[in-house]
């Protein structure tokens, strides 16, 4: 691709902008996946083009070309700074970038083992076997499991010197098991559901998942789950396993507190926050147990990265400490609203879009529990592993949760396996019935990578960590069966 | 956006250079823009141009997909024989048969296949009067306004040759007080068409009719479900098990009950690809023929769409013109669903109601099982409580947890007027619904 960004940032300039930034951007990926025994799909693609952002008269402009060359990079800033002028028709105040300090640097994801350079056929071979053992569990109806690697060069530079150049690698996948019978169909997924578990690792990532050894148990489970006992229905003490408390906190804790939300700015799709500006520091959003960060830093996390699509360093910030709601995702556009400076949480889908407030890694920080303790800790209660399903109302507050399988605990001990296993409650109740979350030994860093939000649409990657954690009380079994 | 010589020519170039038995190359253009606005104001303003171009390459029984968006012939080249690299190197799919081959393509009248460019000032003139009517009624708008030009061109080495194109605009809008919120939409193909004010004054409406809403215990209730509602329920539907594939691999709710009653006898629903009061489109991305599918007809399981992957795979089937983009896993889908309309106008679905609940829209469903069709979601912009024939008071938002099997098992009464609602490249064209039993199980906070 060749370097235009001067280009870029002197026609910006020449048409009056106050400010401007480009990012070029270069994205591959590669996916196989296997279905029954047969190689479903084996893709490679290539997206590559740049957006140019760009504020004028107090109002941004975005505009973006998959059509690098000299001509295009002018049209598509000329472009720019004319939607901009459109916008600053309907403005509200003049936006205010909080400072950041002009960086030129560089950032590149640290990989053991290139993914890129790892055969297909290894990829497929690997894949297949593990398939294939799935199968040896039970009757599977369908078998699947996918590896996909992605490799993105982001070169970003702005009309404030910035000159930043990153290389985000990064590597996941998984399988599944679906059994179908007796008028059910039940499925297993491993690491995760929902494509398996991802990271900005390199191929290391996918050797550690022993996708082969997991397999058999994977099959076998959704074949049990067939003749599983229906969830009960009724109020329970559940202990939710790391990779759906993954998802708990991405839907109840990492959208509330993405400040554009706050602000009303994604009202019309994905819609507002309970977490009001007027909470912030104030309000209990969970129990003394509840700590959890916002931690772009985090070694081979997906939302891990050198610097955002505004060029601001990659940070870790406290979000609730001991249960009190004490910090917002935010950018150089909505931290001013607070007196506070953007804390790096800009990103964008590829070339195409203008970058928004996304989660990085937001984690639960581990408690002092051991797991086994915890259950033994608990008379009557349900463990529920790995999502199913997922909704939450539009400002985050009413929520219900799907998992793929649970299990009775009685008197300090599991036991029997439940299917169609269902929870519901409201946020701030939920996280405040939270009276253990278990120690280091078994948190785990979740790879979520389709997190989506904006118009037109983006999927950011993001991370999770979270151990095993108790909450008490918590409605179950909702629906009828 | 790049014109249909240009289009036909890239893809004619990348499928010379692919050397494989059989190949296929889809080309994807889009010249899209999009003016959003909140609290008043607009606050992102964005415009993109691009060129995803698609190579599937077939050796033997082995295929390999590559994908690029640089139109240079260079990049077309590189990209096909990345395509057959992959293939020779794939295991082979024992289930595949072949692409499909040439068919007549219908073409569409001029008015929908025209590409209209708006000015960012053209879009922003509207949202202006949005803005303005909010302000008016002390209330806070907000919402998106795109227009833009979409192209999709197939060719295959087995003469498979289409091309068409559109313009797309839609419109949606959230207005918002302290303690509600109002909702509007509008999808199309002009934006003279768009009727702005009155779709504001729809949401404003609402928003303001909405204030102050109470909370009512979740359970059974009769439900008026407006057009919103009822897309989002459908496609869900069509995405769980009104394609072949969900049938092949029996997780869909049609799985031995064909030519039975599934749903009420009142439903009609299919799916019409070249429906000019929907997003029609005349091909599908394997260049094949829409072609009108019979889903439901009287409350009986009538069939399923089809690609060519799914009809090759049993005798006496042929696909229907509902493939996606390779590679791909969900199967066929439809996407451009019709629910036949009823009689009932929007009074009577009220006035028909002795206790109840009306649903501008849902927010964030999701399945919960597949084969019992059983979704979950919250009520959205605009929840109402109906008692004897009348609107009577505005309720916070409710979660519900119902099959939709049982839900259109149990409609009362269908609306006479239908609303195009936009989805994934199509949309589906319903009515209202007044459901007899619908299952909300919480209630949140707003």
């Amino acid at each position: 691709m060749p370097d235009l960004h001067e280009t870029v940032l002197e026609a910006i300039r020449r048409r009056g902008a106050e400010y401007g930034d480009v990012r070029f951007t270069e994205r591959k990926d590669e996916t196989v996946r296997v279905k029954n025994g047969s190689v479903e799909a084996v893709t490679a693609m290539e997206s590559a083009g740049f957006g140019v952002r760009v504020l004028c008269d107090g109002a941004w402009g975005f505009c973006a070309s998959s059509e690098v060359s000299a001509e295009e990079v002018v049209r598509v800033a000329e472009e720019a700074v004319a939607i901009a002028r459109a916008s600053a028709r309907e403005r509200h105040e003049a936006v205010q970038l909080a400072p950041v300090k002009p960086t030129v640097d560089t950032y590149r994801t640290p990989v053991r083992q290139d993914p890129f350079e790892v055969k297909l056929e290894d990829r497929i071979a690997l894949l297949l076997e593990a398939e294939r053992r799935m199968h040896a569990g039970g009757p599977i109806r369908v078998g699947e499991a996918e590896v996909s690697v992605r490799q993105e060069r982001k070169r970003f530079y702005s009309t404030e010197g910035s000159a930043i150049d990153q290389v985000i690698t990064q590597a996941g996948g998984g399988m599944s098991a679906t059994a179908i019978g007796n008028g059910e169909m039940q499925r297993r997924g491993y690491p995760n559901a929902h494509r398996g578990h991802f990271a900005s690792r390199g191929w290391e990532f996918i050797e550690d998942m022993d996708l082969i050894g997991q397999a058999e148990r994977v099959g076998r489970e959704a074949v049990e789950l067939l003749s599983a006992k229906q969830c009960p229905s009724g109020r329970s003490d559940i202990i939710l396993d790391g990779r759906q408390l993954a998802l708990q906190i991405h839907e109840s804790c990492g959208h509330p507190v993405e400040l554009d939300r706050a602000l009303g700015t994604e009202a019309s799709l994905a819609g507002t926050s309970f977490l009001t500006p007027d909470k912030l520091g104030k309000f209990q959003y969970g129990s003394a147990a509840v700590n959890i960060v916002a931690d772009a830093t985090i070694e081979g996390g997906l939302g891990t990265f050198g610097y955002d699509d505004e060029g601001v360093p990659a940070q870790r910030t406290m979000v609730i400490d001991h249960g009190r709601f004490v910090n917002y995702l935010t950018s150089r556009e909505t931290a001013p609203a607070l007196g506070r400076a953007a804390n790096g949480t800009m990103r964008a889908d590829g070339w195409s879009r203008q970058p928004l407030i996304r989660m990085t890694n937001i984690n639960l920080l581990p408690g002092d529990w051991d797991v086994d303790e915890l259950i033994r800790d608990t008379k009557d209660g349900l463990y529920l592993e790995i999502n199913r399903s997922w909704s939450i109302d539009d400002k985050r507050l009413n929520f219900q949760f799907g998992t793929e399988v649970g299990w009775e605990i009685k008197d300090g001990a599991l036991g029997a396996m439940v299917k169609n296993p269902t929870y519901t409650g409201i946020t701030p109740e939920f996280w405040n019935s939270c009276d253990a979350v278990t120690d280091r030994r078994s948190w785990n860093l979740w790879g979520t990578p389709n997190c989506g939000k904006g118009e037109p649409g983006q999927v950011a990657r993001v991370g999770h960590g979270a151990a095993p954690a108790r909450f008490r009380n918590v409605r179950v079994g909702v629906g009828r069966w | 956006m790049v014109g249909r010589e240009e289009v036909l020519r890239a893809a004619k170039t990348a499928l010379a250079a692919c050397r494989a038995d059989q190949a296929e190359v889809v080309m994807m253009l889009q010249d899209s823009y999009l003016t959003r606005f909140a609290e008043n104001h607009i606050h992102q303003n964005v415009g993109e141009r691009n060129v995803t171009v698609n190579v599937r390459a077939v050796v033997g029984k082995k295929i390999g997909v590559a994908l690029t968006n640089d139109l240079s012939d260079e990049a077309l080249r590189r990209t096909s024989e990345r395509a057959s690299e992959i293939a020779r190197l794939q295991r082979e799919d024992p289930r595949f048969v072949s692409l499909p081959g040439p068919e007549p393509v219908p073409s569409l009248p001029a008015e929908i296949t025209a590409v209209h460019e708006y000015s960012p000032e053209e879009r922003a003139e509207r949202v202006a009067r949005v803005i303005a009517a909010a302000k008016k009624a002390g209330v806070r708008a907000a919402g998106s306004l795109s227009t833009g030009g979409l192209g999709l061109a197939v060719v295959n080495s087995l003469g498979v040759e289409a091309y068409s194109s559109a313009t797309t605009v839609g419109f949606t809008t959230v207005v918002m007080s302290d303690t509600s919120s109002g909702y509007a939409d509008w999808a199309g193909r002009d934006l003279q068409a768009l009727d702005v004010d009155a779709q504001t004054r729809v949401a404003v409406r609402k928003c303001v009719d909405s204030r102050a809403p109470k909370s009512i215990e979740p359970g059974e209730y009769e439900v008026i479900l407006e057009a919103p509602a009822v897309a989002d329920m459908l496609s869900t539907l069509g995405f769980l098990g009104l394609s072949a594939l969900a049938v092949q691999e029996g997780r869909s709710f049609m799985n031995g009950h064909f030519g039975e009653k599934v749903v009420g006898e009142t439903i009609d629903l299919w799916d019409d690809g070249l429906d000019p009061t929907g997003i029609p489109i005349p091909f599908d991305f394997e260049g094949v023929p829409k072609r009108r599918v019979e889903l439901i007809t009287g409350g009986v399981a009538k069939g399923v769409v089809w690609d060519s992957y799914t009809a090759n795979l049993e005798a006496g089937k042929r696909s229907t013109g509902h493939a996606l983009p390779a590679p791909n896993v969900y199967g066929p889908l439809p996407m451009n669903l019709f629910l036949g309309a009823g009689t009932a106008s929007a009074e009577d679905l009220v006035a028909s109601t002795k206790r109840g609940i009306l649903v501008t829209r849902f927010h964030y469903t999701n399945p919960i099982h597949p084969t019992k069709t059983i979704f979950t979601g919250m009520t959205r912009d605009g929840t109402f409580l109906v008692e004897n024939g009348r609107v009577t008071a505005a309720l916070k938002n409710l979660r519900f947890t119902e099959a939709i099997t049982r839900a259109l098992g149990n409609v009362d009464l269908i609306g006479r007027e239908r609303r195009l609602q936009a989805g994934f490249f199509g949309g589906s064209v319903v009515p209202a619904l007044k459901v007899k039993s619908f299952n909300f199980t919480g209630v949140t906070e707003f």
